[in-house]
C-alpha cells in the first residue's frame, strides 16, 4: 500500500514547524512517530500534501516529576512511558495503558502526543488523559496556552488542536490510586472498552472520582454518574462499589460495531470500570 | 530525497521519494530481500528491523526517518558460517515451520533479550506480541527464545 506522493520537510525546533505551518496551511500534517498517520496514509485515509516531520525536535521527550506534578513532552514513546517505575508509583493509569497499548515496536514508535493528537475514538490515552485531568500545552505564533483534558478531545477524530499549533507537553498531577482496565479487541488490540479511574482518598474514603472511557462512544467521555455514586464510599464497601459502577455508560451514545453490540459495550463497561476501580484501590508501597 | 543510512554496517545513499517505505528501501533499493512484508498494516511484525538497535516495523515508517540512523536487518546479524545465537536457537528448537514469520521474529526476540536478558515464558511471548506466525509456531519460538537467551548470558 502507497500512500499518495507528498513533500517531505524536517522541523528543526518548534518554531521551526509553526513557520513551516503557516507556510503551508491546512494541506500539511505534523509527523511524530507516525504510528497512527502513516498507516492512514497507507490506507489513503490520509493524503497530506506537505508532511512536517516533528519527530527529531530536540527537547521535547522525557519524563519530569517536580512533587506531585508531573511533565510528559509530547513526543514521549509508548515503550519509555512503559519502563518508566516513576510513572508506575505515581501514575499506574497512564504506565497500565502504555504497556497494553498495541505492541513492543508500535510502543518503540509511536509517541504519546501523537496519540493524544490524533484523537482516535478508540485509543487509550484519551480516557486516561480524562481521568488525570491533564493539560495540554499547545504552543502557537502567539505562545502558548494550557487546555484541560475535558475541552482537549472533542469528537472523533478531532481535538482542540489548531492546524497553526503544536502539542508540546503534557502535565498532570500525581495519582497513586488510579488503574486502567482494557478489553481489548482480539485482532487490533485497540480498546472495545476502556476504563480509566483515577480515585482520591482521604479519611478513609473515596473523596474524590475522575472516571472515563474509551471505546464506548463517538470519543472519550467521562462518566459523571460513577465518579459521583463512588465518592463518599469507603474502599472496603463492596456492594456500594457494585452499586456504583453500575449502568455505568448511562447517558452516553454507546457505539455499535460488528465486533461489539451497544449492549454488549455498555455491559463490559460496568465490568471493566468496577475492575479498574478495584485496582485502584489496591494498597502499594 | 537523498538519504543516508548505515544498513548494516555500511553507509548507504540513496535518492528516495519521500512516500517510499523504509521496507521497500530495503528490499527494492538495497536488494535486502531478508526483511518481509506480511500485512503491510503495522500488525504482523513481519517487517521488523532494527533503528539504532530497537525493533520496529518497517512497513510503518518512511525511509526518509532513517535518514542518519542505523538499521539492521536480518542480513546483518550473522552469516552461513556464524548464526547469530538467536538464528542458530531458532534452527536448533524447530522456532519455524514456513520460515515467513521468522526474519522479523528472531528481529523481535533480539530487542527483547537486549531488554531483558533472562525473560521468563509470559514476558517472551508479551515480547512477542507484535509478531504473527500464521503456522501458529509459538511454542518452538519461545523455546528457541529461551535457549538463545540463555546462549547470550553464558557468552
Amino acid at each position: 500500500m502507497i500512500p499518495v506522493a507528498f513533500d517531505y520537510v524536517r522541523a528543526l525546533d518548534v518554531p521551526d514547524a509553526l513557520r513551516l505551518l503557516a507556510e503551508h496551511g491546512e494541506d500539511a500534517k505534523l509527523l511524530a512517530g507516525g504510528h497512527s498517520l502513516i498507516p492512514m496514509m497507507k490506507l489513503r485515509l490520509a493524503a497530506p500534501a506537505v508532511i512536517i516531520d516533528i519527530g527529531a525536535i530536540p527537547g521535547l521527550a522525557g519524563i519530569a516529576r517536580d512533587g506531585r506534578r508531573i511533565d510528559i513532552g509530547a513526543l514521549t514513546t509508548h515503550a519509555t512511558l512503559a519502563d518508566s517505575r516513576e510513572l508506575a508509583r505515581h501514575a499506574p493509569v497512564l504506565w497500565q495503558a502504555a504497556n497494553e497499548l498495541g505492541d513492543p515496536q508500535v510502543r518503540n514508535r509511536g509517541t504519546v502526543g501523537g496519540a493524544c493528537a490524533h484523537g482516535d475514538p478508540s485509543a487509550d490515552y484519551p480516557a486516561v488523559m480524562l481521568a488525570l485531568d491533564a493539560t495540554f500545552t499547545l504552543t502557537g505564533d502567539d505562545g502558548t496556552r494550557d487546555v484541560g483534558a475535558d475541552a482537549f478531545f472533542t469528537g472523533m477524530f478531532e481535538t482542540a488542536l489548531t492546524p497553526r499549533e503544536v502539542l508540546t507537553s503534557i502535565a498532570f498531577a500525581s495519582a497513586p490510586n488510579s488503574a486502567y482496565a482494557k478489553f481489548h479487541h482480539p485482532a487490533s488490540g485497540y480498546a472495545v472498552v476502556g476504563a480509566a479511574v483515577n480515585l482520591t482518598l482521604a479519611g478513609g474514603r473515596i473523596a474524590a472520582a475522575r472516571v472515563a472511557f474509551t471505546g464506548v462512544g463517538d470519543a472519550a467521555f467521562r462518566a459523571p454518574g460513577v465518579e459521583a455514586a463512588l465518592t463518599g464510599v469507603a474502599p472496603g464497601d463492596a456492594a456500594r462499589l457494585d452499586a456504583a459502577c453500575r449502568d455505568a455508560a448511562a447517558g452516553a451514545e454507546v457505539r455499535s460495531d460488528p465486533f461489539a453490540s451497544a449492549e454488549y459495550r455498555a455491559a463490559m463497561a460496568d465490568v471493566y470500570v468496577r475492575r479498574a476501580v478495584a485496582a485502584a484501590l489496591q494498597p502499594r508501597e | 530525497m537523498k538519504v543516508t543510512i548505515r544498513v548494516n554496517g555500511d553507509e548507504r545513499t540513496l535518492d528516495v521519494e519521500p512516500r517510499l517505505l523504509l521496507v521497500q528501501a530495503l528490499r527494492e533499493e538495497l536488494g535486502l530481500t531478508g526483511t518481509h512484508v506480511g500485512c503491510d498494516t503495522s500488525s504482523c511484525g513481519a517487517c521488523t528491523v532494527l533503528l539504532d538497535g530497537v525493533s520496529v516495523k518497517s512497513c510503518t515508517m518512511f525511509a526518509v526517518q532513517a535518514d542518519g540512523r542505523r538499521v539492521t536487518t536480518i542480513e546483518g546479524i550473522g552469516s552461513q558460517t556464524d548464526l547469530h545465537p538467536m538464528q542458530e536457537a531458532f534452527w536448533t528448537q524447530h522456532g519455524l515451520q514456513c520460515g515467513f514469520c521468522t526474519p522479523g521474529m528472531i528481529m523481535s526476540a533480539i530487542d527483547l533479550i537486549r531488554r531483558n536478558p533472562d525473560p521468563s515464558e509470559e514476558e517472551i511471548r508479551f515480547g512477542i506480541e507484535g509478531n504473527i506466525c500464521r503456522c501458529t509456531g509459538y511454542e518452538n519460538i519461545v523455546k528457541a527464545v529461551t535457549v538463545a537467551a540463555a546462549a547470550v548470558r553464558a557468552k
